[in-house]
């Protein structure tokens, strides 16, 4: 039930028979870029609109509430409001670095965005190397950060991307470390069979107290890595005005707003591939109605609603805790998430050798 | 002209003109950033070639990694307006007659050699043989050099802190 395979399939077939291997390959491509960078715009667009909602509810305001019902068009008026605005060019800059530097940053995330699992049979591609792919793609974002910096010939700009360039490269490491604790479990980098193996029960539960204990070095770890508070050192408002991106305007600013909204995205969806069963229902030991009621909800809205969940997290974060130094954070990393990671992997191949998860 | 066709001639096109531009650049960031251009298609060649962990390793080793090191060191040494100076014209006549007669060399060997299609069996690049292999103490293993490797990165880091140390004793 709910499969995307057929649907895909059939689009296949039809591009295969109609069309040349040449066209029907370039149209696919099209396709799928397209329906991409939809998926980017609409959900970068209304990650925004929730950050914003959620914010002032912690802090007890109403948050947008005038353009369209409940403020749901007032992102899009932003963004529109930003596509419209002068991009300013500086004099003493280097131009061609600061007008590459978003480009970098937000061609990261759309590869990442890629071989997400978003349903069943619904991924663009399923890499024999998954996690790798999304780790290796991911620590490209960090150059556009830093070259965004240093080419905008500005101090603060160059402070906020040493900072960032600093968070990024530590925080990195406790990323891998926690993904490498649920490869070691389920065997394989691969997503489509890391969500195969979920099928009797979800990582976090299957893997005993390590899973949960990796779970939470990652969300710590990946809110690091995406460079929002309370890890927001690399653009801190009070003391840098804005970091790497003070000099952005207009389009090239939305870039970089974009990308880390997205970044957010694909760090929570990899927590739920990874820790929370991907796109597959929650289900309770054997009790058979309550897992057919489950199995009734398709299996999109499932990684979307938990997705929800780990990004709701992660503002919840932001928005409660204070800002860290930057010896804090760099303590927080080396002193204290490392070395728990290390033991933690120790204790998950223990675990894993004498087939003790479940 | 088939699809992949292109996508090669595409990738070695960038790999052959962003080189060109990072040794020719005189700012020293945009020739870091041609560097990081050239590591990338060279990671989509070995994708191409179905090697995808290999693709991976180059992105994650080469352009997350030392990339991001060589960045980091010209953010902290120099400045945006600083220029590399122009090589002397002497420098720049012995460096021109090496590089063409280096590359009529090797396009002499290359042309004049025959190149025949592989009869191997192609390689398995799936990550449990590689991991397999990784852990191997047998004949054509790497667990000895992999420790060996590790032994020396150990020591670089000691030394490192060594030297790097503030009051030494």
């Amino acid at each position: 039930m709910y499969d995307f395979a057929p649907l895909i399939d059939s689009i296949t077939s039809y591009l295969n028979t109609n069309f040349s291997p040449f066209w029907a390959g370039l149209l696919a491509m099209v396709m799928l870029g397209l329906v991409l960078l939809l998926i980017y715009a609409v959900l970068g667009l209304y990650l925004v609109y929730a950050e914003r909602k959620i914010c002032a509810r912690m802090q007890n305001r109403m948050g947008p509430n005038r353009v369209g019902p409940m403020g749901l068009f007032q992102t899009i008026a932003d963004l529109i409001k930003l596509l419209l605005k002068e991009l300013i060019f500086i004099r003493n800059a280097d131009n061609f670095l600061f007008n590459i530097a978003p480009f970098i940053v937000i061609v990261a995330s759309i590869m990442a965005i890629g071989s997400i699992p978003f349903g069943k049979g619904l991924q663009a591609i399923d890499l024999n190397i998954g996690v790798l792919y999304i780790l290796a793609i991911s620590s490209m974002g960090v150059i556009g950060i830093l070259i965004a910096g240093w080419a905008s010939n500005s101090k603060y700009s160059v402070i906020g991307a040493m900072r960032s360039g600093a968070q990024v490269i530590s925080y990195e490491l406790s990323v891998g470390l926690a993904l490498l604790c649920i490869i070691t479990y389920a065997g394989t980098m691969q997503f489509s069979e890391i969500i195969a193996s979920q099928q009797n029960g979800w990582w976090i539960f299957k893997g005993h107290l390590p899973a949960m204990i990796a779970f939470a070095v990652y969300l710590v770890a990946g809110t690091a890595e995406t460079n929002r508070g309370p890890f927001d050192l690399a653009e801190a408002e009070s003391e840098l005005t804005a970091g790497f991106h003070t000099e952005y305007s207009g389009i090239k600013f939305a870039f970089f707003f974009l990308a880390e909204y997205m970044n957010m995205f694909i760090i929570a969806a990899v927590a739920t591939t990874l820790f929370l069963g991907g796109w597959l229902p929650f289900h309770l030991f054997q009790w058979q109605g309550f897992n057919q009621v489950m199995d009734f909800i398709p299996p999109v809205f499932w990684f979307f609603g938990k997705t929800a969940f780990v990004i709701y997290l992660m503002m919840w974060f932001k928005w409660t805790f204070p800002r860290l130094r930057i010896d804090q954070l760099l303590a927080l990393e080396w002193k204290y998430l490392l070395p728990i990671n290390l033991m933690n992997l120790i204790l998950i191949s223990f675990l894993t050798l004498m087939q003790w998860h479940f | 002209m088939t699809g992949p066709k292109i996508i090669f001639f595409i990738l070695s096109g960038a790999i052959v003109v962003f080189s060109i531009l990072s040794i020719s650049s005189r700012r020293i960031l945009r020739a870091a950033i041609f560097l990081l251009f050239v590591l990338v298609a060279m990671a989509g060649l070995y994708y191409m070639m179905n090697f995808q962990f290999l693709a991976a390793v180059q992105l994650i080793l080469y352009a997350g990694g030392i990339v991001v090191l060589i960045i980091f060191s010209i953010l902290l040494t120099s400045q945006i307006d600083s220029k590399l100076d122009l090589p002397k014209k002497g420098h720049l006549l012995s460096g021109a007659i090496t590089a063409i007669g280096g590359i009529m060399l090797s396009a002499m060997t290359i042309l004049q050699f025959t190149f025949q299609p592989a009869r191997l069996a192609p390689v398995d690049t799936d990550m449990r043989s590689i991991g397999l292999q990784l852990l191997d103490t047998g004949v054509h293993g790497y667990a000895l050099p992999f420790e060996v490797i590790s032994i020396l990165l150990l020591a670089a880091l000691v030394g490192s802190i060594f030297i790097a140390q503030k009051n030494k004793t």
